[in-house]
């Protein structure tokens, strides 16, 4: 993985969710599942999946950001290319923000 | 937005917007006769501080001890470089306050290098904290450095020079979707701290994140900021310093004076020219052209701002 630029890596992996993540837009299997922060944005902002789904958050802005769900799940805080793995075993609507920035608000759909 | 606020007191839209475009810094404030007035920054300051009597003390902010992405690969030199600038100032400032963030992840290390760059310049300073500073994973590193003495998340006041300062902190418990926030506790303290104080006593008000709503949509304003405005309101002369947003921005209201001051890690965008905040990577030879002074004058019966910026290379 050191090997791979960001494109590349983005690229691989894209690939090996893309089953997951293209087919229904936004709605997965129980599959991993990436979400990126760029220019201070979570990409997708709104995820469906299903339960048991494994969502991980990369931060790749210069500027470090940090993932809470209020009461059910916070990450470090995450410097630039760090990642953030959650793994969604319960139905639900999972709000989140990042607690450095706020504004900074996403959705996961659990069903 | 600047030339609306500034148009009719004289300042010119094309003005504010190049003292926009300089990241500098540090920010000279003097107190004649209990009345603060911005002087400038660094060297611009020092024929005014020659000539003006009085309490002078010096803002910096946002050093992000440990940042060396692109933006700058070295912020802790070009922090030291603003001490080095202070250090060659010809009148000693009474005090410094640093309107946090000052390091960019909250490590030791970074702690231990602003410490070692900021106290050469052999100044007592007063911090607040910015969300930078709360990163590590017990949030104890800044409150066993700099908390002492202070209230909650290191809130507190002092005087000097006949005037009141008062360090707010409005970083911790955000609220998703939200701005900074002060909470309920501190406003009560605030409220308090100024109970009794004669309504001819100058105050300063200094926080990380702006007090005022300088552009939401990335976060640049404190959610309950309004009510410390409140609380403030029946002074003669309030100023209120901040940090966060990188680039100068200021505005009056009434009897208060609003003033964010530079960075001196790197810069950010102006609200709404870039897909987000954060730090701006500009040409390494123009990076020091952006590493400015600026001098802000007002007077308090006047309600009118001087903006003078001049860059420090080109």
């Amino acid at each position: 993985m050191k090997t791979l630029n960001r494109r590349d890596f983005g690229v691989a992996f894209g690939l090996s969710l893309a089953a997951a993540i293209l087919l229904p837009a936004t709605t997965a299997r129980a599959d991993d599942v990436e979400v990126h922060i760029d220019n201070f944005v979570f990409q997708p902002a709104e995820l469906q999946v299903k339960v048991g789904t494994t969502v991980t958050w990369t931060n790749r802005d210069d500027i470090p950001h940090a993932i809470v769900s209020a009461g059910k799940f916070r990450s470090k805080t995450l410097d630039t290319d760090d990642k953030f793995s959650f793994t969604f075993t319960n139905a639900g609507d999972y709000k989140y923000f990042c607690s450095l920035h706020p504004h900074m608000t996403g959705m996961i759909k659990v069903e | 937005m600047s030339g609306r606020d500034h148009g009719e007191d004289g300042v010119s839209r094309r003005k504010v917007l190049e003292c926009m475009t300089w990241a500098g810094t540090g920010v000279l404030w003097t107190i004649t006769g209990g009345v603060p007035h911005s002087l400038g920054i660094i060297d611009s300051a020092q024929a005014a501080t020659a000539a003006a009597p009085g309490m002078s003390f010096l803002q910096i902010s946002d050093s992000h001890v440990g940042f060396d992405k692109p933006a700058n690969p070295n912020a802790l030199g070009t922090l030291e470089e603003a001490v080095n600038k202070i250090n060659a100032l010809p009148a000693k400032p009474a005090f410094m306050i640093h309107t946090g963030d000052i390091t960019h992840l909250s490590k030791v290390a970074e702690f231990d290098n602003a410490e070692r760059i900021i106290s050469q310049s052999k100044l007592d300073v007063h911090y607040v904290p910015g969300e930078h500073d709360f990163l590590d994973e017990e949030v104890k590193l800044y409150r066993e450095r700099y908390g002492r003495g202070t209230k909650g998340a290191g809130w507190y006041s002092f005087d000097a020079g006949g005037v009141h300062f008062v360090g707010l902190v409005n970083v911790v418990d955000l609220k998703a979707g939200g701005l900074g926030n002060l909470g309920a506790e501190q406003l009560a303290w605030l409220q308090d701290d100024l109970r009794g104080k004669s309504k001819s006593t100058p105050i300063v008000l200094f926080a990380h994140i702006p007090l005022w709503t300088v552009y939401p949509e990335w976060g640049w304003g404190t959610e309950d900021g309004g009510r410390a405005l409140e609380y403030v309101k029946g002074f003669g002369s309030v100023t209120v310093l901040n940090g966060h947003i990188h680039q100068v921005m200021q505005k009056v209201e009434g009897n208060v004076t609003f003033h964010t001051a530079r960075s001196t890690a790197f810069p950010q965008p102006a609200p709404g020219t870039a897909p987000s905040p954060g730090p701006m990577k500009v040409e390494d030879a123009k990076l020091r052209s952006m590493l400015g002074v600026a001098s802000i004058n007002f007077k308090q019966n006047e309600q009118r701002l001087a903006i003078i910026d001049t860059p420090l290379q080109g």
